[in-house]
């Protein structure tokens, strides 16, 4: 049983974890996710951690309630109990010293981009920042990226925050020599960024989180076509290279239990099953 | 005593199944076990051969014919004893074990009437203790050593009992969050019940083993690590890693990996939708890839999951299936349909990237290749198209890769497979043994106990030796 040391609810929907599992916290490294169960009745749920701290001995993830088993973890509490907690599961991101290296993060998956981004200015590499999402109320991680970037910027989809759209990530590629992007987010978000730098040669890395299962490579769940090769997320990614993943069936693949995952949902809120 | 000896019966006691109908729709065990007169009017049977040809083919040496004695004499508490000399996990084998490749394969009663049924006495033994609660032995005195076992398969836990038994502390890590390996991810509820591995793997922790789950080895810690803490390692990872044929279309939506579709139904019990959270999605019909023991399980898994229609597409022919002939005809039974000498050389998707239809070409066979196995050959101009809406991949696995990557030093083979002295299961690098399907690539369940009880073996006298 591992502990929940700390919860806070970000945005609406949006909570941060903090998990108190000793080992992990001092085998992480940025990039690297965590897959967990709240109960016997649980399904998986991957999570890639957003901070660790080895000394005290815990984990930080957050988690975006999309369906019945991330609602169900969204209404654990402080003090509460959760039944497995695997990892570190993936690769390690490439920390290196790259020079200017931009970050892009989208929706929940800022959190865990601001571990490698606070990695990488650890490492020496001036860090660009840009944060998006929906609306200006669905905003996270921003002043935690702020301190571990030398330049920030903030985008919505709807123009309610900061720019509208990817547009200030034109702008830059325009007028300055970028190094190496990275970013998190939704799939759409990443083609996109994928796509914009393409033309620029600059080398772009994308982190994809299809369905998966185990999460250590023997189920075949979260295979991705990457430079026309069938490769494992779970263990020879997450990370992949922009500029050679097919974004399309990705996405397609994604969506395989959508009208299971929905009869999940209305069964758990109706009360079907038991916390 | 002196009673006259009454004609030894021919024909095996028949083992009481769950009804056609009534099994198709459930996940519960096909085959119910023996009753205490059927079991003892099959031990009567037994001819108490002095060379026991049984005991030779059994991996690991279970006195057949003395426990085949006891259960005649209804001292069943010896029997099972008598048993679990040998194999430690007795209720698992007598359900899964290939006995007629094995134990019953050249019985002396099978020559002039049908085998003694071994497994089936096994497991009645085995169950009989279980329904009273186990026994836990005496332990030897603590020889203050540590022992590392990663991989809570019948290899590991195999390995796990023997050393605890001597007096050696054991810690198993196991990356899946329950021990038994593929006893709980791979084989079906109906043909083991989960409860049975679970009660195994209680007796071996009641032994003094730490079963310590969601660990995975090579990643929380490497091998080296661990040898930092534990005087030995032993790795028993097993072959898990799925292996799909590289054709256009294998990853549209709706088709699996044997083991994803397993690991789903299994482990994280899919069958109990929307009950336990985790789904799985099984169209009208099924067609699965692939002849063994996987592939008989999905079929029979799908079908109970309300496929109308499961076909099992093979490359050769009935005679040539790497699985147990019974679970094929169980397979039959139920109503799955076989398309032999067939392989499908691409898929269809609709417009949704959904599976819709496979293309396959006859195969013809040729000669025998490594295995001993006629090797198929595509007969040219004979592809056909048979619609489906779920594809199961069951064409085998191979060697879980995450140990090998991670320890330096360790020799492997091009399999991937880890190279060990076959005696001993001594790797290359010094304190660490391997045993099971790690190190011969799919194999069975009492193979893989039989290499841990030789692991054991060479780690205790390893551990005595040293320093
Ligand atoms: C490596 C990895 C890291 C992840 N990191 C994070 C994270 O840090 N924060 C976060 O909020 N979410 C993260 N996710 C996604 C998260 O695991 C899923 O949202 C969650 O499992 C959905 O479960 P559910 O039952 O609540 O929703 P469901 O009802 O099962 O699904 C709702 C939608 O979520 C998507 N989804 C479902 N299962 C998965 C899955 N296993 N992986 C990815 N998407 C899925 C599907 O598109 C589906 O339509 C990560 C996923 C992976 C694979
Ligand atoms: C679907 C199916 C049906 C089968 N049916 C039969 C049958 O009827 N009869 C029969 O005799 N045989 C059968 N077999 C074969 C048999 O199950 C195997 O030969 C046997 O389980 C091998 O045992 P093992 O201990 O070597 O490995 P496994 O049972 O594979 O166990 C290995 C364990 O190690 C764990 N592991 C892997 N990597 C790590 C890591 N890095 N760190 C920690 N843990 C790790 C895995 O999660 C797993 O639990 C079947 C196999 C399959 C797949
Ligand atoms: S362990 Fe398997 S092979 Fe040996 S006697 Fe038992 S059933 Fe037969
Ligand atoms: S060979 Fe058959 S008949 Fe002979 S002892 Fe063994 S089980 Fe009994
Ligand atoms: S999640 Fe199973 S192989 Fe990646």
């Amino acid at each position: 049983m591992y502990n929940i040391v700390t919860k806070r609810e970000l945005v609406p929907h949006i909570n941060l974890f903090e998990f108190s599992a000793k080992e992990i916290a001092v085998k992480t490294k940025p990039g690297q996710f965590i897959i967990l169960r709240v109960n016997e009745k649980g399904e998986r749920i991957p999570l890639t951690m957003a901070d660790v701290d080895p000394e005290k001995g815990t984990i930080t993830v957050v988690c975006h309630e999309v369906g019945k088993s991330t609602r169900q973890l969204g209404q654990l509490e402080e003090g509460d109990c959760i039944l497995d907690l695997l990892g570190p599961l993936g690769k390690p991101a490439e920390i290196g010293k790259f020079g200017i290296v931009l970050c892009i993060g989208g929706g929940v998956m800022v959190a865990p981009l601001y571990f490698q981004a606070k990695a990488l200015h650890e490492a020496g590499n001036k860090v660009i920042g840009g944060i998006g999402a929906r609306t200006e109320n669905q905003l996270i991680f921003e002043n935690e990226m702020r301190e571990v970037c030398d330049e920030f910027y903030v985008a919505t989809d709807d123009g309610t925050r900061g720019y509208k759209g990817l547009g200030f990530l034109e702008e830059l590629l325009k007028e300055r020599k970028i190094d190496r992007v990275i970013t998190m987010g939704p799939i759409l978000m990443m083609k996109k960024v994928s796509e914009l730098t393409r033309p620029y040669s600059v080398p772009t890395i994308v982190n994809l989180i299809p369905i998966m299962v185990d999460g250590m490579g023997m189920c075949g769940a979260c295979r991705v076509t990457v430079g026309g090769r069938t490769l494992f997320a779970c263990v020879d990614g997450p990370d992949f290279d922009g500029h050679q993943v097919d974004f399309e069936e990705l996405m397609t693949r994604l969506k395989m239990y959508s009208p299971q995952e929905k009869l999940a949902f209305v069964f758990y809120e109706e009360g079907g099953s038991s916390l | 005593m002196s009673k006259p000896k009454p004609k030894v019966r021919k024909e095996v006691i028949s083992m009481s199944k769950q009804g056609l109908e009534e099994r198709i729709q459930n996940f519960n065990e096909v085959a119910f076990g023996y009753a205490e007169e059927e079991a003892v009017a099959e031990a009567e049977r037994c001819l108490q051969c002095k060379k026991a040809p049984c005991v030779k083919a059994c991996p690991v040496e279970v006195d057949i014919p003395e426990f085949i004695r006891l259960i005649k004499e209804h001292r069943f508490d010896e029997a099972i004893k008598k048993v679990k000399e040998k194999n430690s996990l007795p209720a698992i084998c007598g359900r899964v074990c290939p006995q007629e490749e094995q134990c019953q394969a050249d019985c002396t009663m099978g020559k002039i009437g049908d085998p003694i049924s071994v497994g089936r006495l096994e497991r009645f033994v085995a169950d009989w203790e279980r329904e009273r609660g186990y026994d836990v032995p005496q332990k030897s005195a603590s020889t203050g050593k540590r022992v590392a076992i990663v991989g809570a398969g019948p290899a590991g836990l195999t390995v796990a009992a023997d050393l605890t038994k001597l007096g050696h502390e054991v810690v198993v890590f196991e990356a899946l969050n329950k021990p038994g390996g593929v006893l709980v991810y791979g084989i079906p509820e109906f043909r083991l019940p989960k409860a049975i591995v679970a009660a195994e793997a209680e007796y071996i922790e009641k032994l003094g083993v730490t079963i310590k789950t969601n660990a995975v080895i090579g990643k929380l810690y490497t091998v080296e690590e661990l040898l930092e803490s534990f005087d030995a390692v032993f790795v028993g990872t097993g072959a898990g890693l799925p292996r799909f044929m590289r054709i256009p279309g294998e990853n549209l939506c709706g088709i699996y990996s044997a083991n994803e579709f397993l690991i789903r139904v299994n482990l994280m019990k899919a069958y109990k939708f929307p009950e336990y959270d985790t789904p799985v999605w099984v169209g009208k019909k099924v067609v699965v890839i692939g002849g063994g023991n996987s592939a008989m399980d999905s079929a029979r898994s799908a079908l109970r999951l309300g496929a109308d229609e499961v076909w099992v597409v093979y490359r050769r022919s009935r005679k040539e299936m790497p699985t147990r002939m019974e679970e094929v005809e169980n397979a039959e039974e139920e109503g799955i349909k076989f398309k032999f000498l067939s392989n499908p050389v691409r898929y269809f998707g609709d417009e949704r990237s959904w599976v819709k239809g496979i293309e396959c070409i006859a195969m013809e066979l040729g000669e025998p290749d490594e295995s001993g196995r006629r090797r198929p050959i595509p007969i040219k101009g004979s592809e056909f198209i048979i619609d489906v809406d779920t594809v199961v991949v069951a064409i085998g696995n191979t060697a879980n890769p995450l140990i090998q990557q991670t320890t330096e030093g360790l020799e492997v083979t091009k399999w991937g497979t880890i190279v060990v002295d076959e005696e001993t299961g001594k790797t290359s690098k010094e304190g660490v043994y391997a045993g099971g399907d790690i190190v011969s690539g799919v194999a069975t369940v009492i193979s893989a106990m039989g290499a841990g009880k030789r692991a054991a073996r060479a780690i205790h006298e390893y551990l005595m030796n040293k320093r």
